[in-house]
């Protein structure tokens, strides 16, 4: 790239480094001040709010634990691990079918599938609540598990068809000539050869589920079926004075999404650039 | 025989589907027909009431303002601000810098809403937030308020902090974006002697109105459903300033028990949604960008 260095581009430079690094403040600081909180004392916390911790002790950390949090992280984990096992296999094996089964009516399935990406949730939730409520698993586990796979195989599907449709034929035809059962294909074959979008769709599923709130508020109100968002929100109502205990909770509601972001980014970035780029 | 056993391949997404997401939206125009009360079980077919109803209610009509308002600061602020800063980090010479830069700004969207919302509900309060203390440090004493408890700055306090959270998201892929842009293209302008600003406007951003078209459609779709910010740090107070139709829409069915009029707010959320909806398909019908 050809540059020249001129005054005026050396002081636009200048601006645009101040606004970057302005806005890396922006965006840092508050994650810190977060962090810092978490160790701090009620009576630190109402002192001075730029001051570090006095002492750093993970006291607020095990209060946080010992009042819910574990229990609103198991049941995060556990919602997040089955429901992103349920989306990715449904998703995989319509965009199978969709791509690469000879199926009656194949447009008719893909604007059905991919056109619930248009449907809000809030527009559902009344309707859904009563249908929860007479099936018996308003407040449940399994109302959480359900909607998430539910309203997410839409999304999950388009992003998975989208990347099985350019795999080459030859590929089917060879499996074909092995004797390969189309289940054997799926299986063996495609889903392998699927593994960048396989692992993007994962995370993205992981991401979404580990932060929901509306479904999560909604359906489930006694503590054992309650997810990290709306446990913290029931630690600050609980506990609204130790606030040095609200902040733990967070820290550890946030820290697995953003290490996973960190370690997983190439593919989210590539995964969500494809689906909404494509 | 043979087509049907195929079926086997779509049958559990398409049932998950049709009895979760389509279902209960095709009820939710019976029960928007409803007067109901959930307790005592009682259910009263009232025709196009709850829709009087709607019209009459200034709170509705506040909340689809403060939508609306949602929609004009997030787009301004995450699409075409977030298409301008794209193209600044794309500009940095440092790969390393560009990513780091990419990354810090994404963490916050990755936090979940419900955190970023407490945070900011920590940040806002007048006795321990940073803000305020921040103001004074500044010598702007004068203008610490209790941001998230009047009136005038409750909902612009609310947005402020979605901005925060969401800014880096779109951000991330407008650079994915402009990083398919064939280099030669750049190259050609740079030779031409075209400056930076010049070229933002006569190359990139031709180059990225597809993905401009989509996140404009995503962004409003977004604002109209907001929901978790709101519910997280302001319940929709003071005095319903801060309500937007999906607390609405909550707050009417299970907070003050009329699910016909919730599901009439749901009908006007539908169609708001599945209007940005179509037109998204339609931007995205249109010839691509080609190259």
């Amino acid at each position: 790239m050809v540059s020249r260095l001129s005054f005026a581009g050396v002081i636009a430079r200048l601006f645009m480094w101040a606004f970057l690094l302005a806005l890396v403040v922006v965006v840092v600081y508050p994650l810190l001040w977060m962090v810092l909180n978490g160790f701090k004392t009620n009576a630190e916390l109402f002192g001075d709010p730029f001051a570090l911790p006095v002492d750093w002790s993970f006291g607020n950390y095990a209060k946080a634990w010992n009042r819910g949090v574990s229990g609103y992280l198991t049941t995060s984990v556990l919602v997040t691990v089955t429901s992103t096992v349920a989306t990715v296999f449904v998703s995989a094996w319509a965009a199978y079918g969709l791509t690469r089964v000879a199926i009656p009516l194949n447009k008719v399935f893909t604007g059905l599938i991919l056109g619930g990406l248009m449907l809000a949730p809030t527009v559902a939730l009344v309707p859904l609540v009563k249908m929860f409520q007479s099936m018996g698993l308003y407040n449940s586990f399994w109302a959480l598990l359900i909607l998430y796979t539910a309203f997410r195989i839409p999304f999950t599907t388009f992003l998975i068809r989208a990347y099985m449709i350019d795999l080459p034929r030859e590929v089917d035809e060879a499996a074909e000539m092995d004797g390969a059962g189309r289940w054997t294909a799926f299986w063996r074959i495609i889903l392998p050869m699927c593994k960048p979008i396989i692992t993007s769709v994962v995370l993205l599923q992981i991401l979404f589920t580990w932060n929901e709130y509306l479904f999560a508020m909604v359906f489930t109100s006694g503590s054992g079926v309650q997810t990290l968002p709306v446990g913290l929100t029931s630690l600050m109502s609980k506990h609204g004075t130790e606030f040095p205990v609200v902040f733990a909770g967070m820290v550890i509601a946030a820290v697995p999404v953003v290490l996973l972001f960190l370690f997983g980014q190439r593919y989210i970035v590539k995964g969500l650039a494809d689906g909404i780029g494509k | 025989m043979r087509a049907i056993i195929r079926l086997a391949w779509v049958v559990p997404a398409l049932v998950l589907v049709g009895v979760f997401v389509y279902l209960p939206l095709v009820q939710n125009f019976g029960f928007s027909t409803l007067e109901w009360d959930i307790y005592s079980g009682s259910r009263q077919y009232v025709g196009l009431d709850n829709y009087r109803k709607l019209l009459d209610d200034p709170v509705f009509w506040s909340s689809l303002g403060n939508n609306l308002l949602y929609a004009a600061i997030s787009v301004a602020v995450q699409v075409f601000g977030a298409l301008v800063l794209a193209a600044l980090i794309e500009s940095v010479r440092s790969e390393r810098w560009r990513r780091g830069l990419r990354v810090v700004y994404f963490i916050p969207s990755a936090i979940s809403l419900t955190v970023a919302g407490l945070l900011f509900y920590f940040l806002y309060e007048p006795n321990l937030g940073v803000l305020n203390h921040a103001l004074d440090a500044a010598g702007l004493g004068h203008l610490a308020q209790a941001w998230l408890g009047q009136e005038s700055t409750a909902m612009l306090a609310v947005i402020a902090m979605s901005q925060w959270q969401g800014f880096g998201y779109s951000t991330l892929l407008f650079a994915v974006a402009i990083q398919r842009i064939p280099s030669e293209i750049y190259g050609a302008a740079a030779i031409d002697g075209t400056g930076p600003v010049r070229r933002f406007f006569s190359v990139t951003l031709p180059l990225v109105r597809e993905m401009t078209g989509l996140m404009t459609m995503v962004t409003i779709s977004g604002a109209f459903q907001v929901f978790n910010e709101v519910m997280v740090m302001t319940g929709g107070g003071p005095d319903n300033s801060t309500q937007v139709l999906g607390t609405w829409l909550y707050r009417s069915g299970f907070v003050r028990n009329d699910f016909g009029y919730a599901a009439a707010i749901a009908t006007v959320l539908f169609v708001l949604t599945l209007a940005v909806a179509l037109a998204q398909l339609w931007v995205t019908s249109r010839r691509r960008v080609e190259w």
